[in-house]
């Protein structure tokens, strides 16, 4: 009996080898059957004429609401150019993986894409699945454009780009915001130690906060495995007398820094980066506790502007939410890729490597006015150059400042 | 003030460590096992009460009393199919399997329940104790908290004390097999001990919650390392040792964060373990045993 299970198992075993290597061979052919994203039509796909957009990004787990914002901004950017006739007459075919907020994943999903033939990558959403991603598609010459990915070592490589401000801009820019609008003379800083993207954004902002007109009177930090209780570090504000706390950190702790505060009766400001984006869509938070929240953020739902309101009502239509900046990033990257790969005369046979070398040059010409900013330009570096916006959330929505 | 402030944040905080270490100080106590899955039962107590009253709307009282018959039954499940068949292995494998449950838990509740992060809403509805004009807040969390630990300490020593099945437990837990001779039913009894462990922990869980009202399938996890350091601290086995241990660690927590430093604080958590474990090794008031030559 135990022979005959042994036997199978091998049987079973041998097959599933044999599986692996027929299961990469059909895939490179572009008949994705497993992904639930795909845009263009499957009848190009053979011909070869498309360009192949890979996205990655957690559209499952804690940072879920940043990937699927990514991901459905992305998606109505290349449904209306692949309606206006596509990129140099090339259709956009688009798969998007998911990651988790997790490194490790987002490396797997990096390899699954490949598997795809993806020619450019839209991503990943988050800073620190970007960094290990960046090391791989600069080992295969991919480019890569993140349209939220505010780490530095996101764009290290000259093959990597960002939609988004890099996480020492946010800080420099939040402090310079706080200061030009006088909303503040004291204030208390609240961040997570333990994490990249925080604690990169607070060491920018308290470097800018010697040159502003304020004073950083309590600047208090918090690790991963120490994130359920804020009331030592609220109450050391208070005592400071700080009237704002800066939070350069994620919507989850915010909201019960915000819970938080609330009961002890403490009201100063709160201001975030793009972290607190999402705040708004934590399952059973009193929405009420985030009125008069401030957020750094390059675009406000509620603009008047033409391309806002035209985004916003598909979003709307097509999704049933109102996007965050996540989706407007995502929307924009898209846009910016188009514009890179007709300035570099990009075609749908060229090799994803080849693609790289032509886009990356173009990066450094174009001028791109999107979502997210007026005439958006890119240095060698990978960083954008566009000005800083606010938005407050008012009556449970965001509303741009000035 | 301010002062008096901290102390205040570190009892709460102790509290709630002293809940959930008077789970593992039980079982620890008396079937000899660190059950590591603690702080993931503690999770699915908080989840079974959010999903009832949140979602279903069922008031909090009766949605935290099926809380606490889920967990007993989910407690003595786990004993029955994991740590049974174990009964003779050594302690290690236990400890192992242990460590596996909780991240079959863990990994349970991100299926069902998605890693996002959701808002628990407080079934505490005890006022605030507001003194000094305002400039000191007890929350009714922390009050509730307190109370709960109290009444949890006095029902289960004078059980332990007091009752046949408590009695039995006591002889487990000095001789297993002694006690097998005696005629007392040991796999019934360490049952028992975890079906108690575990309803305890669906309190755990309500009372965490409350206080700090985010659950995500790693809620239970990190406040579960304290506990069992409180637990450890207060002497393992030991029940007033677990509560003494749960607040000072709170305290002791708070007080590092708002005067030494806010990043160090589990460090320095960490270190009072270890220096009280050199000094004393059995913990503040752990029985010391002598092994019989």
């Amino acid at each position: 009996m135990k022979k005959i299970t042994s036997m199978l198992l091998a049987v079973v075993l041998g097959a599933t080898l044999l599986c692996g290597c027929g299961g990469a061979a059909t895939e490179t052919t572009g008949t994705d059957t497993a992904t639930e994203n795909t845009s263009a039509d499957a009848g190009s796909a053979a011909t070869g004429a498309t360009f192949k957009i890979g996205g990655i990004g957690p559209i499952t787990g804690g940072a879920a609401v940043y990937g699927n914002a990514v991901k459905n901004g992305a998606q109505i950017a290349i449904d209306e150019i692949n309606a206006a006739g596509g990129i140099n007459g090339a259709q956009i075919e688009y798969k998007f993986e998911d990651d988790e907020h997790d490194a490790e994943k987002a490396v797997n999903a990096y390899n699954t894409l490949k598997d795809w033939n993806m020619q450019l990558l839209m991503g990943t959403v988050t800073s620190a699945p970007c960094v290990a991603v960046s090391e791989k598609t600069k080992e295969d010459n991919i480019f890569q454009l993140t349209p939220s990915g505010t780490s530095v070592p996101c764009t290290q490589y000259e093959n990597a780009f960002r939609v988004c401000f890099s996480d020492p801009q946010q800080g420099t820019a939040s402090a310079q915001y706080i200061g030009q609008n006088n909303l503040s003379s004291k204030l208390a800083v609240i961040y997570d130690s333990s994490d990249v993207y925080s604690s990169g954004i607070y060491e920018k902002f308290a470097a800018e906060a010697a040159n502003q007109p304020f004073e950083i009177v309590a600047a208090e930090a918090f690790t991963a495995d120490n994130k359920t209780d804020f009331t030592t570090q609220l109450q050391k504000a208070k005592d400071a007398g700080a009237d704002l706390i800066f939070l350069p950190i994620y919507y989850q702790e915010a909201t019960l820094i915000l819970s938080q505060a609330d009961t002890m009766g403490y009201e100063p400001t709160f201001f975030g980066c793009d972290g607190l984006d999402g705040i708004l869509g934590v399952e059973n938070f009193d929405n009420k506790l985030a009125e008069g929240v401030m957020l750094l953020t390059p675009f406000a739902a509620d603009a008047k502007d033409d391309a806002t309101v035209n985004f916003v009502s598909q979003y709307n239509t097509k999704y049933g939410e109102t996007p965050n900046q996540f989706a407007a990033d995502a929307y924009d990257a898209i846009y910016i890729m188009k514009a890179a790969m007709e300035k570099a005369g990009c075609t749908p046979d060229m090799s994803a490597s080849d693609i790289c070398n032509a886009v990356k040059g173009a990066m450094l010409e174009i001028s791109v006015d999107g979502l997210t900013g007026a005439g958006m330009s890119w240095t060698a570096d990978g960083e954008v150059n566009k000005a800083p916006k606010a938005v407050v959330i008012k009556d449970g929505v965001y509303v741009a400042m000035d | 003030m301010s002062f008096l402030n901290y102390l205040i944040n570190g009892v709460s905080l102790g509290s709630v460590y002293a809940i959930i270490a008077l789970g593992y100080t039980m079982v620890y106590g008396i079937a000899k096992m660190l059950n590591f899955a603690h702080g993931d039962v503690i999770m699915v107590g908080g989840f079974v009460v959010f999903t009832l009253s949140t979602r279903m709307g069922v008031s909090p009282v009766v949605a935290v009393l099926i809380s606490i018959v889920v967990c007993t039954c989910l407690g003595m499940t786990i004993e029955r199919i994991a740590y049974k068949p174990l009964r003779s292995a050594t302690s290690l494998a236990v400890l192992i399997t242990a460590i596996g449950v909780s991240y079959f838990l863990q990994n349970l509740a991100l299926i069902l329940f998605g890693s996002d992060i959701k808002l628990f809403t407080s079934v505490v509805k005890v006022k605030p104790l507001v003194i000094a004009d305002g400039q000191i807040t007890i929350t009714g969390e922390t009050i509730v908290t307190i109370i709960a630990c109290m009444i949890i300490m006095i029902v289960l020593t004078t059980f332990i004390k007091k009752t046949k099945a408590g009695q039995a437990m006591l002889a487990v837990s000095e001789d297993k097999g002694a006690a097998e001779l005696m005629g007392v039913n040991v796999n019934a009894t360490i049952s028992l001990t975890f079906a108690i462990g575990s309803g305890l922990a669906a309190i755990a869980g309500v009372l965490l919650c409350s206080a700090y009202p985010s659950l995500n399938p790693y809620t239970g996890s990190m406040p579960g390392i304290k506990a069992f350091v409180a637990a450890v601290f207060g002497g393992i086995g030991s029940i007033p040792g677990a509560l003494i241990g749960g607040i000072l660690l709170g305290v002791i927590e708070s007080l590092s964060k708002s005067y030494i430093s806010s990043q160090m604080a589990d460090a320095i958590v960490f270190s009072v373990l270890i220096i009280v474990l050199l000094v004393k090794p059995t913990g503040l008031l752990g029985k010391k045993i002598s092994e019989k030559v």
